[in-house]
């Protein structure tokens, strides 16, 4: 059973703007099940505390079911998931889904404000503004989701996410609806604005990996194993012909793409 | 510029039908008592303005409380359904043979328990409207996008915060068109209901007519109703989407 030890990024990740330092992730002997057939079992996974970890693999080999299990939205049939100290996740975590999952109903300042709403606290609209000012979206706070193109959402997407505050970030393919060049942008603000924050992202984009990872795993086979991690040196975003990022992506169309028959 | 055509246009159309109408019995020269033409229907209307006023309040009472007593039973039905499946078990079979049973079979027997008064026809109406209120409810209840009900989870929403805040929100479209669809028919339930026994309102007054082969008095209430449902429907239409302000496009007729 290979243990999968992610140590703290080897790299300074520019100041942490965390006043205490974001926790980990600790997924221990975790096992998913669908009737008889095995998704995983005995899964092992250490994210250190504010690093950015991206988990790769082909459709269907269970990423979105092991990030479903982290979030807390899933049980799985054997493991467990907890922080760095050993605490429960629920109450740590920031989910970022594959699409925007803005409310339609609700105006952008509302649905980053959401959180407050479904809890039943009072909304900091203060905060809500600052966080569309540093996403760029100032001037549509009024606007319906409807109204905004699919950059825009996702943008205030990670507003609502930031505006939760929570020490751990899981996103599940979110840019993956994006054109391209839309993507790019978006991945240098994540980038910036997650920075000092743990985040677990799936992706099935090697480049997308390379650009933001600071550790990318894989995740492969029936019933899936996790590869031992790949570690990226230099700051994030990196630029699309950093040469760090283009051999890693070489080496991940590797691994990822399976051996062709004959 | 918008609601000059919105106006103009119906306008135009009613003008049209009623030039087709009165040329049509001018040149078949079919009798009045089968097709009266549109200056005795106009004179009739004119003449029996404040019968016609007070069986159209009757009417209007019934179908506006059995509008809201059906869109209340039926909004109740559909929660109870989507939230507890030993109430799904137990309610649906009932709230189908509600409709297998047919209203006509059913409403001589409403009449002759609730009396000729206005609650045999609320009844009626009720059972009409709340069947297409609740499967459309409960349907958009069920349909709340996973993601977002997800979303709110990793959020620490309670289960009543997330009820109250994503999925009535999300069900709300599926809930208009069940209402729209409920205030089209619910006429036809307290009409229908006032043919097989009442003491008022414009199904009685089109009954009574009948008998006395006054057809233009007929064709008044008929006229009436007729648009009584259409402005029903056009406030219902316009309420909804206000509540709906959100949902891009909203069917509905462009009045």
């Amino acid at each position: 059973m290979a243990d999968t030890h992610i140590l703290p990024s080897p790299t300074p990740v520019g100041p942490a703007p965390a006043v205490r330092p974001a926790a980990g992730i600790v997924i221990t002997d975790l096992a998913l099940r669908y009737g008889t057939r095995s998704i995983f079992t005995g899964l092992n996974l250490d994210v250190a505390g504010g690093t950015f970890v991206v988990l790769l693999g082909t459709s269907g080999v269970g990423k979105s079911s092991l990030l479903k299990i982290v979030a807390g939205l899933a049980k799985p049939a054997a493991g467990r998931v907890t922080t760095s100290e050993g605490k429960s996740l629920s109450g740590h975590v920031a989910y970022m889904g594959q699409t925007d999952l803005l409310y339609p109903w609700a105006s952008v300042i509302a649905n980053v404000m959401i959180g407050s709403r479904l809890r039943g606290e009072r909304p900091d609209t203060a905060r809500a503004r600052h966080l569309l000012a540093r996403v760029g979206l100032a001037d549509r706070a009024h606007a319906l989701p409807a109204e905004l193109s699919g950059g825009m959402r996702q943008r205030a997407a990670i507003a609502r996410t930031l505006y939760e505050d929570r020490p751990i970030v899981l996103m599940d393919e979110p840019f993956s609806a994006l054109d391209t060049f839309t993507r790019a942008r978006i991945q240098d603000l994540a980038a910036e604005l997650l920075q000092g924050r743990t985040v677990l992202m799936i992706t099935h984009d090697p480049l997308e990996a390379c650009r933001l990872g600071h550790h990318l795993v894989v995740m492969s086979g029936t019933p899936a194993q996790l590869g031992a991690p790949i570690s990226l040196r230099g700051t994030t975003p990196r630029a699309l012909d950093d040469a760090e990022l283009l051999r890693t992506q070489g080496e991940l169309m590797k691994l990822l793409t399976p051996q062709a028959p004959e | 510029m918008n609601t000059l055509r919105h106006v103009t246009r119906p306008l135009i159309t009613t003008a049209v039908l009623i030039v087709v109408w009165w040329a049509f019995t001018r040149i078949s020269q079919v009798p009045a008592y089968l097709l009266p033409g549109p200056s005795s229907v106009a004179e009739a209307l004119w003449h029996q303005r404040t019968l016609l006023m007070w069986n159209t309040l009757t009417t209007f009472n019934e179908v506006a409380l059995g509008l809201l007593i059906g869109t209340l039973l039926g909004a109740a039905c559909g929660m109870v359904i989507v939230f507890s499946p030993l109430m799904q078990r137990w309610l649906m079979p009932i709230l189908l043979l509600s409709q297998a049973v047919p209203i006509f079979a059913l409403a001589p027997l409403l009449v002759l328990w609730f009396g000729f008064g206005i609650t045999s026809k609320v009844i009626v109406a009720v059972l009409v409207i709340f069947f297409p209120v609740t499967a459309s409810f409960s349907d958009g209840l069920r349909r709340t996008d996973r993601g977002m009900l997800d979303l709110a989870t990793t959020m620490n929403a309670s289960t009543f915060s997330i009820l109250h805040h994503v999925r009535l929100p999300a069900a709300m479209p599926a809930f208009g068109s069940g209402l729209r669809v409920a205030a089209a028919v619910a006429p036809i339930g307290a009409i229908f209901g006032e043919w097989v026994g009442s003491s008022s309102g414009l199904g009685y007054m089109m009954l009574n007519a009948n008998a006395r082969i006054e057809t233009d008095v007929m064709f008044a209430a008929l006229l009436v109703l007729a648009i009584m449902t259409i402005l029903l429907w056009v406030v219902v239409d316009r309420g909804l989407k206000k509540l709906l302000y959100w949902v891009p496009d909203t069917t509905g007729a462009p009045i």
